[in-house]
């Protein structure tokens, strides 16, 4: 299986039985995204731990280098990326591998607590890692920048996606962007819906394939992180993350659209 | 109609009964959708389309829709609430409501987005065809059918049959309006006289054999312009309940008025034929219909009794005591059932809206703890657990109050109904829906739930002088609308007193114009001439009763009377000395009317 599957185009997504059986070959580095106390009482059995708080608070190039040498990875190695908040915190981390120029990662198709539920094994045992040295060959044409944006969301084949909740969306949002909740993305099983129902949420909401589409969120691009998975998972090839989203937007004073004269957050019981 | 392959969650998950879903008219939304984009179907088209599968305009935009999830006879299984739930957080805003015709809508949904709301629909056997549009909707059963003392039987079985017969039935699909059904447990618990169609349960002997039927009315309803309904006649034997729906449908068709919208109920037609001459009509077309329907055009109607199971208690809690505000709680929220040592319970929402994970919450507790495995929509936007065994109430207070669905009084004056207003609908002119929010919590503030005097009382609000918050029908009813001091306007109510729905069914009568920053202190005072003046056996509701029928005697003999004294509280203020006054709730901008265009009777 682990075989055939590296025969093929690197797949978004690693289902658990492959993962287990590249962790008993010893062809996979798993990289727990939670925070140090959470992986540190269990995690999936081999990984190794790079709470996304910490990756965020310098994630210069230069310094995420650093992070992956020391969890042992360079350009050969077979990453897969998990976390338990729905994918979006292990999308975030495999975007910034992708972007390094690390090109064979994918999540693990579910959350830590649905593996856990499965009765999947787990560890406490923290491996001991012989540092590597991966290359820095930057992938700019997966990132959005603020100015970068501006410009393109003008264009007529290209999409901004929001994936914030409605609420927030109606709110505030940037101007011409389409509104896919984070929660659309995936199923009560796994981080994402399978293929055919993804596509059809896409084609419904007038997401072609042949667009440039660029995600964002609210603040550091993890929902818009897997968003980009979600659409990957789809054969979408032309994405960006606007990775500073919509905290820098307001920050910079660009022009913000809202839904008028409706008292929507009225109807919410929270 | 089989329910075979639906899904099941739990091994404890009773499955619904009826599966009202097709799955195609989910993909067949989602290519209309599409059609309509492309410009390739007109706006009028669209729209009657829309309306037809459930999915209603929203206030200032054609991106988005409200989805209905019709419930008939209020219906709904702890699988469905989960499905609810997952929806509302996938689609929606993260919260649903209930509505006061027990149908639950999602709010905010994108247009493109209602085929996969209803494909996740289709999933547990719930549709939204013809919960809005010129259609029979959704088909309403008292939530305490069944287990009502007053009740001569339980009256689910012909709500379902009614609603099965109907969905998708060519004979309502194109009428020249909405049209209501409502049936009842007795005359206390039911809205009969404010519908199309209302349905009270009688039974009668002959030779010494019980025969069962109804008490129907015709022609009332709630809207611009009030009605209450007709009765019929006397009895109306089961066997023509079916003869009797199909007569006053064909004939509504046939003559109701396709060409005025602000006409175009059945009352109207009631109305301007007068109550005789219609009444005749039914009773001869309803000859006809018996004469010429197929033997085989019947209703469906399973009488087998709900399998009754208390579920099996895994008591992890014994020992502990019950928490605070318990008997606060079930004094205004549990009904005594008819059968012995079961209660109702009336689970309190604020304006009827719900939060994904009190839905998920609602559907453990439901299978935990009630003996018939599902729940019941109520009528003032509540939900009602059934069949709760007396010894688990504690514990279920315990698991409500967890889930954040333990507040109280919802069977008192301290539950306010609220229509969505300018939350989501085209025709608000203020947040009725707030208001009725901001009144529940100064209630239990003031735990004004508590007061005996002020339980059979209520309070209705509408966002626009339609009746979607049935304010016509209320102790305290309200409407709003726009007022004005110079070139300033302000968010105002015209507030109507003494209406009622039970056997004395009365309108409201209209008493003065309260600014919407007015109205707590308006009701207050209310409360507070009523103490003083009222007689020892008095409640709110029965004082104001005489107050409006010029039968009372104290310093309030009219509704002027009220009007005198209330004219200080609700003077307009200057700009200047209180912004506030001039904004609506939930809103930091100035007041002003907008409305769009309405869908009621598209």
């Amino acid at each position: 299986m682990c075989c055939l599957s590296k025969e093929n185009i690197k797949s978004v997504t690693t289902d658990a039985d492959v993962l287990r059986s590249e962790i008993r070959d010893k062809s996979v580095r798993v990289i727990d995204v939670r925070r140090e106390e959470d992986y540190k009482k269990t995690h999936i059995p081999t990984s190794v731990n790079m709470p996304l708080a910490n990756l965020l608070s310098d994630d210069s190039p230069e310094r995420v280098v650093k992070l992956v040498n020391a969890l042992g990875i360079d350009d050969e190695t077979s990453v897969v990326v998990y976390d338990d908040t729905f994918g979006a915190l292990a999308s975030r981390v495999a975007w910034t591998l992708e972007y390094l120029g690390h090109n064979d990662v994918s999540l693990l198709d579910m959350t830590f607590g649905q593996w856990n539920s499965l009765g999947l094994e787990t560890d406490s045992k923290i491996p001991s890692i012989e540092s590597k040295n991966h290359s820095l060959k930057l992938r700019p044409e997966i990132m959005a920048t603020a100015d970068y944006l501006e410009k393109a969301k003008e264009k007529d084949d290209v999409i901004l996606l929001d994936n914030r909740e409605r609420l927030n969306f109606l709110e505030q949002h940037i101007p011409k962007a389409v509104n896919i909740p984070y929660r659309s993305l995936g199923t009560s099983e796994k981080i994402l819906r399978p293929k055919e129902d993804m596509k059809r949420l896409f084609e419904n909401r007038g997401i072609e394939p042949d667009s440039e589409i660029i995600t964002y969120c609210g603040s550091v691009g993890t929902l818009s992180g897997l968003a980009y998975y979600a659409l990957k998972s789809v054969n979408h090839s032309n994405l960006k993350l606007y990775v500073r989203s919509f905290k820098e937007w307001k920050n910079l004073k660009k022009p913000i659209d809202k839904q008028e004269n409706a008292h929507y957050w009225d109807l919410s019981a929270e | 109609m089989t329910i075979d392959n639906l899904k099941q969650s739990g091994p404890d998950s009773k499955l619904p009964r009826v599966n009202w879903a097709k799955i195609e008219e989910a993909e067949n939304f989602a290519k209309t959708v599409k059609l309509y984009r492309q410009g390739k179907i007109d706006h009028d088209n669209f729209r009657r389309f829309r309306l037809q599968h459930g999915a209603y305009g929203t206030r200032m935009t054609d991106d988005y829709a409200m989805v209905r999830i019709k419930i008939p006879a209020g219906e709904i299984y702890p699988i469905q609430l989960e499905k609810i739930a997952q929806l509302s957080e996938t689609f929606s805003i993260g919260s649903a409501h209930i509505s006061t015709r027990q149908n639950i809508q999602l709010h905010w949904v994108v247009l493109e987005d209602v085929s996969e709301i209803m494909r996740g629909l289709s999933e547990v056997g719930l549709t939204s065809r013809e919960a809005c549009g010129n259609t029979v909707r959704n088909v309403m059963c008292s939530p305490l059918a069944g287990v009502c003392h007053d009740e001569e039987f339980d009256t689910t079985p012909y709500a379902i049959a009614t609603a099965k017969f109907l969905l998708r039935n060519p004979l309502n699909q194109n009428l020249p309006r909405k049209f209501k059904f409502n049936f009842t447990c007795c005359e206390k618990h039911g809205m009969a006289r404010m519908v199309d169609v209302g349905l009270i349960p009688v039974t009668r002997e002959i030779d010494g054999k019980t025969q069962r039927g109804f008490k129907i009315f015709l022609g009332g309803g709630l809207g611009n312009k009030s009605f209450v309904g007709h009765h019929l006649e006397d009895f109306t034997p089961e066997e023509d309940l079916l003869y009797t729906s199909i007569a006053v449908l064909r004939i509504f068709d046939r003559m109701g008025n396709r060409k005025n919208m602000a006409r175009n109920r059945m009352r109207y037609l009631v109305d301007e034929m007068g109550w005789e001459k219609f009444q005749n009509l039914v009773l001869k077309e309803r000859a006809i219909v018996r004469a010429t329907q197929s033997v085989i055009v019947k209703l469906d109607v399973d009488n087998t009794p709900n399998d009754i199971k208390r579920p099996i208690t895994v008591s992890d809690e014994d020992g502990k005591s019950t928490p605070e505000g318990y008997s606060r709680w079930l004094k205004t929220s549990a009904f005594k059932q008819k059968q012995d040592g079961y209660h109702s319970v009336f689970v309190n929402l604020e304006a009827g809206d719900i939060t994904a994970n009190q839905l998920n919450a609602l559907a453990k507790i439901c299978r935990e703890f009630s003996a018939e495995g599902f729940a019941r929509n109520g009528f003032s936007q509540e939900i009602v657990l059934r069949w709760i065994h007396e010894s688990d109430l504690p514990r279920l207070y315990s698991n409500l109050l967890e889930a954040g669905l333990a507040k109280p009084g919802t069977l008192s004056m301290a539950s306010p109904i609220g229509c969505s207003g300018t939350t989501s609908c085209n025709l608000a002119l203020t947040n009725s829906h707030r208001l009725a929010k901001e009144i529940q919590r100064k209630f239990l503030e003031l735990k004004l739930d508590e007061d005996d005097e002020l339980r059979d009382s209520t309070i209705k609000i509408s966002g626009c002088p339609n009746s979607c918050g049935q304010h016509e029908i209320a102790t305290i009813g309200f409407y709003g609308g726009g007022g004005r001091v110079g070139n300033d306007m302000y968010p105002s109510y015209q507030m109507s007193l003494g209406g009622r729905s039970d056997r004395e069914t009365m309108l409201g009568v209209i008493c003065m114009r309260v600014p919407a920053k007015r109205i707590i202190p308006v009701i207050l005072k209310i409360i507070e001439i009523f103490k003083k003046n009222k007689q020892s056996e008095d409640t709110l509701s029965s004082w104001i009763n005489r107050v409006v029928k010029g039968n009372e005697n104290s310093e309030i003999r009219s509704v002027n009377d009220f009007k005198q004294i209330l004219a200080p509280l609700v003077v307009s203020p200057t700009k200047e000395s209180d912004a506030d006054f001039y904004l609506d709730y939930g809103s930091d901008t100035n007041y002003h009317t907008i409305t769009g265009k309405g869908e009621c009777a598209a």
